[in-house]
Order: structure tokens, then C-alpha cells, then sequence
């Protein structure tokens, strides 16, 4: 694709430039790109763009490239979810909205299971972990509900083209050690704000050898870095991954960073990372688990679009079994919210529902739920450990409790000792 | 140039602190209410129609949620000044006619005081006459948010197609 005198692009400017009828865009320009794909939900999308539209008249620019997922309010729990999620499913039949997914599971795991994602899309969300999509080779950030009112009737939207922040991990992972660790470790080094809204990009051989889920959590967590976009070059792996989905004849041939290209690179050993646990209140308070002494736990609680796909259920499971836990200890509460429909039946097929029942694992719906405090019961006071994405001061719904982010692996080990716990002593 | 009186907050102000998620159910006037409650319980309350927001760096790091830029023009925030922003939050603040103000020495600002905004020449003007100087934005956005946002933008334009036509 790329011409003999065009200059040396990022995977970023790549993907933006296509988007933008270009042979090549330059770092810092302000560029107008069409949109492939717009996807919300139902606390972003029809209740803040239906009134919105009416105000203007305007109609929805392409309805095929729209996609509504109800994940933040299902299952309704009060009056005022119920009005929410109304709004939604009465919009989306009005409109005829031919890509509708209702309690189907979160919008990020849902998006590429139902096969809406592919290398070189430009795709926005109305969700601030919309950085996801870019796990397959496409660029994908989150946008607000008034934003995403000027893509759905424009069908464009403007982008300073980013800087590419290349997150090179050499070597390999050891057992017990996750993309959620690699993310936690990024993020205290770099902190919140770290990414600064520029692209990253993950690479090298650690990277490589990561599940399309595992890859999915790096991207999605570039949210907490502060990064626009969470870039993966797609591969084999995500050939298959789409396959899977049903997406065939896929192009990857090109979508990668020339060799050339500058970008700030940023180097990590992969087989010296340790299991990473970022203490309350923000993902920047990161450090390896053995700082964790005998910090007691009394809820466990694996969910979220970054920590409840199925590669992180089969994490957690793991731990269970290699330990051979018949039950947990008293005072310990393992709750669990698979992301999606398609990722739990599939956890259920493998025995991995049932082992979790059997611990006494609470399984909850597959929904945003208490990991944006929007549903779910945290109880207040708790030391929570959590496969989520943000432990800010309240975010949970209680703002007493005191959240620890980690990996599934961490999660379930720390459930077992009810303490924060290296799932490396388990797996060992 | 009208003086506006500032509200001093520390750094990473996050969305969650802006528009809590127990509150996002509810309507924009509502999740102004407990705006900035963990932080600052008074501010939702005693916040004047241009006062200005003086923070750290990171101001609005977390969720796409607009109504986190939302609540602030709700309560009639004039601008916020802050070294740094989420990126995301930048936008949707612009997209909701709320003007952010990337200012290094922000920290400078005190509790109370009363500064102007002198916007063709990028700085916040002090009482004493200190002039903070302020990062320079982009000519389309600051006539966004000078229209009120994208929306009333979006209103104009499509109204002066119609009239076009």
C-alpha cells in the first residue's frame, strides 16, 4: 500500500489517513475522517441523542453503521433504568436499527463478537474504554453523546493526528502474569494522564503471543493511560480471532508501523514482570503484589469489559483448580459478571460456571453492573479486589470501599487466601 | 474584561467526581447538584454563574460521560484553567460550549481570587496584573464554544442550509 517516495507512517497515521481520503497525514494536523462505524449504548446513545436529533431534525447519516448495545442498565432495577433502556429499545425500532445487541453482554466484548470490527475501520464509541477496537487493527476511541450526535448526522468527525507511543514488550509472560499486569504496570509508570490522548501502540514478541481477549484488555485500558487509541498490528492471531466471528477475507497486509516511522518507543521486559496490583483510589497506584502484605480482602469481584471475558474467567478458574478449592474462606465474597452471553455459554460449556458456583461464586448479569457503580452492591467499608478498569473513590457506588485492581489470576488467588494473594504461590 | 472569582481544586479531578455514576440516571440539573461533592461538598451549591475553575494537571481523566463538562456549564462555570486535560474530556467539554484553558502555571491561582480572561492574548490576567500565559486553541473550536457547543453550531449551520436552499 504504501508508495515508493511516501514517507515512513505509524499503524495510527495509516489508519487515519485512509480515513481521511489521504495518502499520508502528519503528526499534529487537524483532519476531518469519515466514520465506518459508530457504536453506543444505552447511557450514552438514544436517551442523549434522540432529543438531540429532534432539536436539529436531522436524520441518522447511514444506519448500517450504527451499532446499540444495552449494557449499562440491563437489567433494569429501578424506574428510572427502565425509562433508560425504554428509550433505547423505542429508538431502535423507530429508526429499524439493523445492529441492535440487548443484554447481550458489554459493548467492547459484544462489538467484535458479533463480527462489527476489522483492521483499517475508523470506528468512535460513546464509551470511554472504546479503545478496545484498536486490539484488531482499527482505530476506535470513545467520544461523548454530543460528539457522537455530529458523527451520527455528519457521518465525519475531526482528529489531531497522534503521536505514536510504542510500548515495545520483548520476552514472554510467566504463568500467572497477564495482559492486566502488563496494563497496571504501564499505567503506574506513566500515569493517568501518561498516554497524554496520543496513539499507542503495543508491540513486540510478548504482545504477539497474547489471546485477541488478552490483546483486547491491553487496548481497553488504554483508556486509563490518557491515550486516544490502543493500537495492535493485526496478525495471524487476529485473522483467527475474526474468523471466529464470522469475518473473512481480511486484510492485514500493511497495517503496521514502517520501520521508519517515528515514534517515542518505550521498552519492558515481559518474563521480569511480576503480578501488579493498583491500590485505591486510581490505576496509577500501581506495584508488584508482593508490596500488598497481608492486606485482607472481603470482596472479590471479576467483571467488566477489561476483566470478564472469557480468557479472564479460564484465568481465574485456574487458579480455583490448580488449588483444588472446595469452598472459600469465611467473610470472603466472589462476585462475577461475565462480559458477554456468548463468552459465559462458553464458560459454561468448559465447567468453568459451575466450578465458580460452587465456591460460592455470585453470578451476576452480563452487564456494566457494579463496575461503573450503575448496578451491582459493593458494600460499604469493604476491601474490594477487582478485575476492573478504575478504582476511583466511589466509582463502585460505595465510597467507603477501598478497590484493588488486578488480573484475574491476582483476583481469584487473593479470593482464596482472603488476602491479597501472588497467584503465582497457587500455581506453582 | 469581567472578573471572575476562582475555585481552587488539586489535581486529577476525575469524571467520576464531576457526574457520579449513582447520580447519572438522573437528569443534568440533578447530576449538578453533587457536582464535585467528594471533593468539594459546597461548590454545587455556592458555584456563581462565571466563576472560573483553577486545577492541577489531569483535570477530567476517566469516562467519556459528558455530563461531567455538562454540570459545570449547568452551574454556569465561565472556564476552567488547568495544566493539563483528558484528552476526551477536552473535546467533550469544547462540544458542550464549556471553555478549558491549558494553563502551566494554574497552580499559581489562588482560593477566591479574581482574575480576567484575556482570550485573543492567551492569558489569565491576574488582579496585580500577572499575566498566566495559556496554551493556544484551535480557531474552529473556540468558535464552537463561543456558538454554545456543537449542538446550537450544528443548529446554525443546518438552519442557514435551509434558508440556503
Amino acid at each position: 500500500m504504501k508508495t515508493q517516495d511516501a514517507p515512513a507512517q505509524t499503524l495510527a497515521q495509516k489508519l487515519i489517513a485512509r480515513a481521511a481520503g489521504r495518502e499520508h497525514v502528519a503528526v499534529g494536523e487537524i483532519v476531518n475522517c469519515q466514520v465506518d462505524l459508530a457504536m453506543f449504548h444505552d447511557s450514552s446513545g438514544p436517551r442523549r441523542l434522540k432529543p438531540m436529533l429532534e432539536e436539529l431534525g436531522a436524520q441518522v447519516w447511514d444506519k448500517s453503521r450504527i451499532v446499540l448495545v444495552m449494557d449499562h442498565y440491563v437489567p433494569e432495577q429501578d424506574d428510572d433504568s427502565r425509562r433508560i433502556v425504554r428509550i433505547a429499545r423505542d429508538w431502535a425500532r423507530e429508526q429499524q436499527l439493523p445492529h441492535v445487541y440487548d443484554g447481550q453482554g458489554i459493548c467492547h466484548v459484544v462489538l467484535p463478537q458479533k463480527g462489527h470490527l476489522r483492521p483499517g475501520l475508523f470506528c468512535v464509541g460513546g464509551d470511554s474504554h472504546s479503545p478496545t477496537g484498536g486490539a484488531f487493527g482499527a482505530y476506535m476511541f470513545g467520544i461523548g453523546s454530543t460528539e457522537m450526535l455530529g458523527v451520527v448526522v455528519t457521518g465525519q468527525i475531526w482528529v489531531r493526528v497522534p503521536q505514536t507511543l510504542r510500548m515495545r514488550w520483548d520476552g514472554r509472560l510467566v504463568e500467572g502474569v497477564s495482559a492486566k499486569d502488563m496494563m497496571l504496570h504501564m499505567i503506574g509508570r506513566f500515569g493517568m494522564n501518561g498516554g497524554q490522548y496520543q496513539a499507542v501502540e503495543f508491540c513486540g514478541e510478548a504482545v504477539r503471543a497474547l489471546s485477541m481477549q488478552e490483546r483486547m484488555t491491553l487496548s481497553n485500558m488504554s483508556a486509563e493511560m490518557g491515550a486516544q487509541a490502543g493500537l495492535i498490528a493485526p496478525d495471524e492471531v487476529t485473522r483467527e480471532a475474526l474468523a471466529l466471528a464470522g469475518v473473512h477475507e481480511v486484510d492485514i497486509e500493511g497495517w503496521e508501523t514502517d520501520e521508519q516511522a517515528h515514534a517515542i518507543v518505550h521498552g519492558f521486559d515481559a518474563g521480569a514482570l511480576s503480578p501488579q496490583v493498583a491500590a485505591p483510589h486510581s490505576p496509577a497506584n500501581t506495584r508488584a503484589v508482593d508490596q500488598f502484605g497481608d492486606t485482607a480482602v472481603q470482596v472479590a469481584y471479576i467483571g467488566a469489559c477489561t476483566g470478564a471475558k472469557l480468557d479472564d474467567l479460564r484465568a481465574a478458574a485456574q487458579v480455583f483448580e490448580r488449588a483444588g478449592a472446595q469452598r472459600l474462606p469465611d467473610g470472603v465474597r466472589l462476585m462475577v459478571a461475565p462480559a458477554s452471553q456468548q463468552d459465559q455459554a462458553q464458560a459454561e460449556s468448559e465447567g468453568i460456571m459451575e466450578r465458580l458456583r460452587g465456591l460460592g461464586a455470585q453470578v451476576l448479569p452480563t452487564a456494566c453492573g457494579a463496575c461503573s457503580g450503575y448496578g451491582g452492591s459493593i458494600p460499604d467499608g469493604a476491601n474490594v479486589i477487582a478485575t476492573t478498569a478504575r478504582n476511583f473513590k466511589g466509582r463502585m457506588g460505595s465510597a467507603t470501599a477501598q478497590v484493588y485492581l488486578a488480573s484475574p489470576y491476582t483476583v481469584a488467588a487473593s479470593a482464596l487466601r482472603g488476602r491479597i494473594t501472588d497467584p503465582r504461590e497457587v500455581l506453582a | 474584561m469581567s472578573a471572575h472569582t476562582v475555585w481552587k481544586l488539586g489535581a486529577d479531578i476525575d469524571t467520576d467526581q464531576l457526574a457520579p455514576g449513582a447520580y447519572m440516571k438522573l437528569g443534568l440539573s440533578d447530576i449538578a447538584r453533587h457536582c464535585l461533592e467528594g471533593v468539594r461538598p459546597d461548590f454545587a451549591a455556592r458555584v456563581r454563574p462565571g466563576d472560573v475553575i483553577a486545577a492541577g494537571p489531569n483535570f477530567g481523566i476517566g469516562s467519556s460521560r459528558e455530563q461531567a463538562a455538562g454540570a459545570l456549564v449547568e452551574l454556569g462555570v465561565r472556564a476552567v484553567i488547568a495544566p493539563s486535560y483528558s484528552g476526551l474530556y477536552f473535546r467533550n467539554a469544547f462540544n458542550l460550549g464549556l471553555l478549558l484553558l491549558t494553563c502551566p502555571q494554574a497552580q499559581l491561582l489562588e482560593e477566591g481570587e479574581s482574575i480576567a480572561l484575556d482570550l485573543p492574548g492567551r492569558a489569565v490576567v491576574r488582579a496585580d496584573g500577572q499575566r498566566l500565559a495559556c496554551e493556544p486553541i484551535p480557531e474552529f473550536l473556540l468558535e464552537m464554544v463561543q456558538a454554545g457547543g456543537l449542538l446550537a453550531q450544528l443548529k446554525q449551520r443546518m438552519q442557514a442550509k435551509r434558508e440556503a436552499l
